[in-house]
């Protein structure tokens, strides 16, 4: 079924942002974009390793927000795969020095600020206008600069020196808790991925992330982000799909050390997660919460996920 | 006298020879200056009362299975009272200042100091521990941990900066019965300085110091309802971390029931810390200071009968100096004094119970079966109670169950590791990750080390080594959350903002 | 003489200082009762060389020292006699008269005690004479200067030559602790020690504070024990100054009795240089007997 170009006037507006995904889906159903070259979609793969695979199940899924295009289904081998890709980028993203991490959190913050344009697109893809998109786009820059100096101080704020009896020098410090899975709202796309997963990444774990199922295109072009933002591969990776057939799997899996769930406590999720004493939360926010960026920064979200070392050692000549 | 030494240059090698010239007389401690009543009732409300299921329990000494008193059973109206009855006290509690919560606290430090001599010969009647360890280690570090705690009481805005921490409710414990008082004070003492109410639950098999603590609460005129105390089986444990009047529970014991815990509070929204099961690896290199690190090793395993869930049961030798590290430590083994706990000069008592000692005779057994080698000291045990004699596993393979699994007893598994990775690596080939130890001599490697054992304490060159102002808890299935320690009150407060508990 | 040895062969394990007064304070809290208490005081009586090192010792006095090593309570037969008395050169040949046909034995300081600076000449001079006077024990010291300067060779040559002085003479080399100030360092003096064929390993002079403590007795009893089971040659012990009651003592007897064992629980093997001690200890066996608190006044001075 040949379809005509687009006039460029419609693909600028498609950049910008400008046209509704009903829009777009009609252009595309008709046949009517015509007078330009044939435009090129992107695939939305997801982001494993520092790679970007399709499922492999072979399966996709049309998202609620833009039917018209096929994301990949992620499966439970899928996240298999993510589990091991992260437990290899978390002997890297942990065994980096703080500041450099900071660096790496900050370059993705430059990173978002610099195609502005392409992942405003995707939030509008995902049902967002201009201007909403372009509003979480600032949350989700602002964030993302706020953890990025929080990388280096969550030694200094969480751990300490202890005052013991005895010939002993004691102190604690805080190590990540390892690979982190990451279940992120359905809304905000982008922000919920962000808020979720940059606590996580400041306090050096490793992290999957299942981004939201009905609007996942700004969470997997985030991937893209951080293909180009020295994150080593790894450190995060990103799945679509169903989150009724992921969020089980993720919870089952005896090589996720914690678990990280948008959404109100869910007794069957913890009560499987409870298999390898998974630290499991939930991050229970109204629309109005997720869109205040003071309320997305706190160091309470970074405690669950790290451990306490404590350190004894004698005092001698 | 100068013919003992000629003798054994005779007879070839060279040997030591022990207990032949000089023995000690017997030391009990005297238990006269206390008594146990013949039964306990339920700590409720600042008040003793009967079980509403008209139901009560021995409690046994273990060194020689004679009982000692008897104690109440709660059943599931006795928690629902228990939890009632924190729940009254609550407000009150939690709207006193600061300064006044901890005033309660420092008499209650006081008070056990005062009483120190008793809380240690009850512990040691009731648990089986030797008067040593009850008298130097369990009741002072029960009354630091009230002192260490009664001083934060006041001070939560400073631990907080720029928040307003909030006592969370009522929260129900549950204890273990290898450090009976100890465990009661690391929970209760916190709990109390953010201003939150306790039901607590003792261990079945040791609730006598918990159930005297009260008097202790009673004496310091701790309001009623603010701490509460039911004694009682598996069941009483369950039927209260099950109560919905609960906004957090805290559980010291073993991964498989801290597990049933988790999925028990699951859904509910309240904060749940675990302090489980271990399987420390203790990391000794050529290098180290080899007669201390048997102290150490010796100290690791068979402190408190090895009934430890930090015990260091995991003995990683390098290859260099496995031979004479095993041959010293079967040497000090040797002198370690088992017998009646209450001898101040007992070294290790008895085992806590007969389960306890069917558990570790199975493991052994397995040990012996799986092809490793079983030394044990040739000590004299006593006929009547549960006994166990310091022992030893050499030629022990990684996927052995004593190297796996949690003995909970007096038996060390050794194994060998030839270079600092490999160290490293089989230190952590464990589902556990509660502490771990380090002895070799050089700085550097230490921090090296340190940095990549896989648990939430790691003692360099000592173990087993507590305090209260030290966070204390673990990795992996050796649970979450800390006790002792700016960190340790966490737990005990809600700050605005924060996640939800699973 | 053996020969020279290089300086790898003094290399010690490491000493963990807060693991090593662990034990030693665990070791200090047990408790002795009864018959375990009576035999222990009595065996510490046994062990002690009993000491005057002063300017001011005279005759009269090492006189009066010896009959009270003879016979530390006239009245009391069940009370040994002391092991030996430890005197100046000088004093030897007085103090082997007064003790003539008994079994406590004389030993006297030597080479320049108790700072030792002198030249090797000298100290050979001072062991001859004093085993030539009849001394049966030598208390030497090494030549701290040159072990704190790393100069090891010298001090081991030092220790041999002492020791081939000696002749038939027991040596015990005093390796003054409280100067040697790290264990690591006590530890490496006692290799030497043990090396160059010494007899005895003693802690101090009781010149120098610290004398002799705790951890530094234990350490140098795992010293004796190791050199024992790698060479089957019994080397014995000396805890010598500031130990002045009897509930130090026992604590010293412990760590023999559960470090080294039988073997040097006897006098021939472990020894306490001490003058205020000895009758502490009377006083609490006639305390035992007697059940009744003595005082001080009614047992002799010397």
């Amino acid at each position: 079924m040949a379809k005509d170009p687009a006039p460029i006037s419609f693909i600028q507006d498609v950049a910008r942002g400008r046209v509704s995904s009903a829009r777009l889906r009609r252009r595309h159903r008709c046949g009517t974009v015509s007078a330009m070259p044939v435009p090129v979609p992107k695939t939305y793969k997801l982001f494993v390793g520092g790679k970007f695979p399709r499922s492999e199940s072979g399966r996709s899924f049309q998202p609620t927000s833009n039917p018209a295009i096929n994301v990949a289904r992620g499966s439970r081998k899928d996240l298999r795969d993510a589990v091991v890709a992260a437990r290899a980028g978390l002997a890297v993203w942990s065994g980096s020095a703080a500041y450099l991490r900071g660096q790496i959190l900050y370059r993705l913050a430059e990173m978002l600020e610099s195609r502005r344009d392409a992942m405003q697109r995707e939030l509008q893809l995902g049902g967002l206008s201009a201007p909403l998109a372009k509003r979480e786009l600032d949350t989700a820059i602002s964030l993302t600069i706020w953890y990025a100096g929080l990388c280096d101080k969550v030694q200094s704020l969480l751990g300490s020196q202890n005052a013991v009896q005895g010939p002993f020098f004691n102190f604690s410090m805080v190590e990540p808790t390892g690979v982190v899975g990451v279940i992120a709202p359905d809304s905000p796309s982008l922000v919920g991925v962000l808020a979720l997963t940059l606590p996580l990444l400041a306090g050096g774990n490793s992290a999957v992330v299942l981004v939201s199922e009905s609007a996942p295109f700004a969470g997997l072009a985030l991937g893209e982000v951080c293909a180009s933002s020295d994150v080593p591969a790894g450190a995060i990776n990103v799945l679509s799909g169903l989150r009724s057939e992921l969020a089980p799997q993720f919870a089952s899996h005896r090589d996720l050390d914690g678990l990280l769930v948008a959404g109100a406590p869910d007794a069957a999720l913890t009560q499987s997660a409870a298999d390898n004493c998974k630290r499991v939360r939930f991050c229970y926010l109204s629309a109005a919460d997720w869109s205040k960026v003071e309320r997305l920064r706190s160091l309470t979200w970074v405690e669950p996920f790290v451990e306490l070392k404590t350190l004894w050692h004698p005092v001698a000549q | 006298m100068a013919k003992n030494g000629e003798k054994q240059q005779a007879t070839g090698t060279p040997e030591l020879v022990f207990g032949g010239v000089w023995k000690y007389d017997p030391a009990p401690e005297s238990t006269e200056h206390f008594t146990i009543a013949p039964r306990y009732e339920l700590f409720v409300g600042g008040e003793w009362k009967a079980p509403k299921t008209g139901k009560y329990f021995a409690t046994i000494d273990p060194a020689t299975e004679k009982p000692l008193s008897e104690v109440a059973l709660a059943g599931d109206k006795d928690v629902d009272a228990a939890v009632k009855a924190a729940q009254k006290a609550f407000p009150a509690w939690s709207k006193l200042s600061g300064e006044d919560r901890g005033r309660y606290l420092f008499r209650i430090a006081r008070i056990l100091l005062e009483r120190a001599r008793e809380f240690a010969c009850l512990e040691t009647l009731d648990n089986g521990k030797p008067i040593k360890e009850t008298r130097d280690v369990d009741v002072p570090l029960a009354a630091q941990h009230f002192f260490y705690h009664a001083g934060w009481a006041d001070k939560l805005d400073l631990l907080f900066p720029g928040q307003t921490p909030e006592p969370l409710g009522v929260i129900g414990q549950v204890i273990p019965w290898n450090f009976p008082l100890l465990m009661a004070a690391w929970k209760i003492a916190p709990a109390l300085a953010a201003g939150n109410c306790v039901v607590l639950k003792p261990a079945e098999t040791s609730p006598l110091t918990a159930l005297r603590l009260c008097e202790v609460f009673q004496q310091a005129g701790l309001p009623a309802g603010v701490v509460n105390i039911i004694t009682g089986d598996g069941k009483t444990g369950a039927a209260l971390v099950r109560h919905p009047g609960l906004a957090k529970v805290a559980f010291t014991g073993s991964t498989e029931v801290g597990k049933e815990i988790q999925r028990a509070v699951a859904g509910r929204g309240i904060e749940l810390t675990l302090e489980l099961g271990g399987k420390a690896a203790h990391l000794v290199f050529e290098d180290a200071a080899i007669d201390q690190a048997v102290e150490g090793v010796v100290r690791g395993i068979f402190f408190n009968q090895g009934h430890v869930c930090c015990a260091g049961s995991r003995l990683l030798v390098q290859e260099s100096v496995h031979d004479l590290f095993v041959q010293k430590l079967q040497r000090r083994m040797a002198r370690i004094r088992v017998g009646n706990p209450m001898d101040k000069n007992t070294d290790m008592g008895a085992i806590h119970s007969a389960a306890q000692l069917a558990r570790i005779r199975e493991l052994v057994a397995a040990g012996v079966e799986g092809g490793a080698n079983l030394h044990q000291s040739a000590c004299e045990l006593p006929k009547k109670g549960f006994w166990f004699p310091p022992s030893l596993f050499t030629e022990v393979a990684m996927s052995h169950r004593i190297a796996r699994e949690e003995v909970f007893g007096p038996v060390l598994a050794v194994l060998t590791f030839r270079t600092p990775e490999e160290a490293v690596e089989k230190a952590n080939n464990t589902s556990y990750g509660l502490s771990a130890g380090i002895w070799t001599d050089k700085g550097a490697r230490i921090l090296w080390l340190a940095e990549r054992m896989k648990a939430g304490v790691v003692w360099n060159n000592t173990y087993n080594r507590f305090d209260a102002a030290s966070p204390f808890g673990g990795y992996k299935e050796s649970g979450f959350g800390r006790e002792g320690g700016r960190q340790g009150l966490r737990a005990y407060v809600r700050l605005a903002g924060g996640l939800l508990p699973g | 003489m053996p020969h020279s040895l290089s300086p790898v062969e003094f290399r010690v394990p490491p000493v963990c200082a807060v693991a090593l007064e662990t034990r030693a304070a665990d070791l200090a809290t047990r408790s002795l009762k009864k018959q375990a208490k009576l035999q222990g005081l009595r065996l510490a009586i046994a062990m002690m060389d009993l000491t005057t090192l002063e300017g001011m010792d005279s005759p009269g006095k090492v006189r009066q020292l010896c009959q009270k090593a003879m016979r530390p309570l006239p009245q009391r037969s069940d009370v040994p006699s002391c092991a030996a008395v430890c005197v100046y050169p000088d004093l030897v040949e007085t103090a082997v008269e007064a003790l003539r046909g008994s079994t406590v034995q004389v030993a006297s300081v030597a080479t320049g005690f108790p700072a030792g600076r002198t030249d090797r000449a000298t100290k050979l001079r001072e062991v001859q004479l004093a085993v030539a006077a009849g001394a049966t024990e030598i208390d030497m010291v090494i030549d701290r200067g040159a072990f704190l300067s790393g100069r090891y060779g010298k001090v081991y040559d030092e220790i041999c030559a002492v020791k081939e002085a000696c002749g038939a003479a027991h040596l015990k080399v005093i390796l003054e602790t409280g100067e040697l100030k790290t264990y690591d360092n006590i530890r490496r003096a006692c290799r030497i020690a043990l090396l160059a064929g010494g007899d005895f390993l003693k802690t101090s002079t009781g010149k120098v504070t610290p004398a002799s403590t705790l951890p530094v007795v234990l350490l140098m009893l795992e010293a004796a024990r190791d050199h024992y089971l790698e060479t089957g040659r019994i080397v014995g012990v000396k805890a010598a100054g500031g130990i002045r009651t009897s509930k130090d003592a026992l604590r010293y007897l412990v760590l023999v009795n559960e470090t080294c064992g039988d073997l040097w629980m006897t006098p021939q093997w472990f020894r306490f240089g001490a003058s205020s001690l000895l009758n502490d200890v009377l006083l609490q066996l006639e305390k035992d007997r007697t059940g009744r608190y003595q005082r001080p006044v009614d047992f002799s001075a010397d």
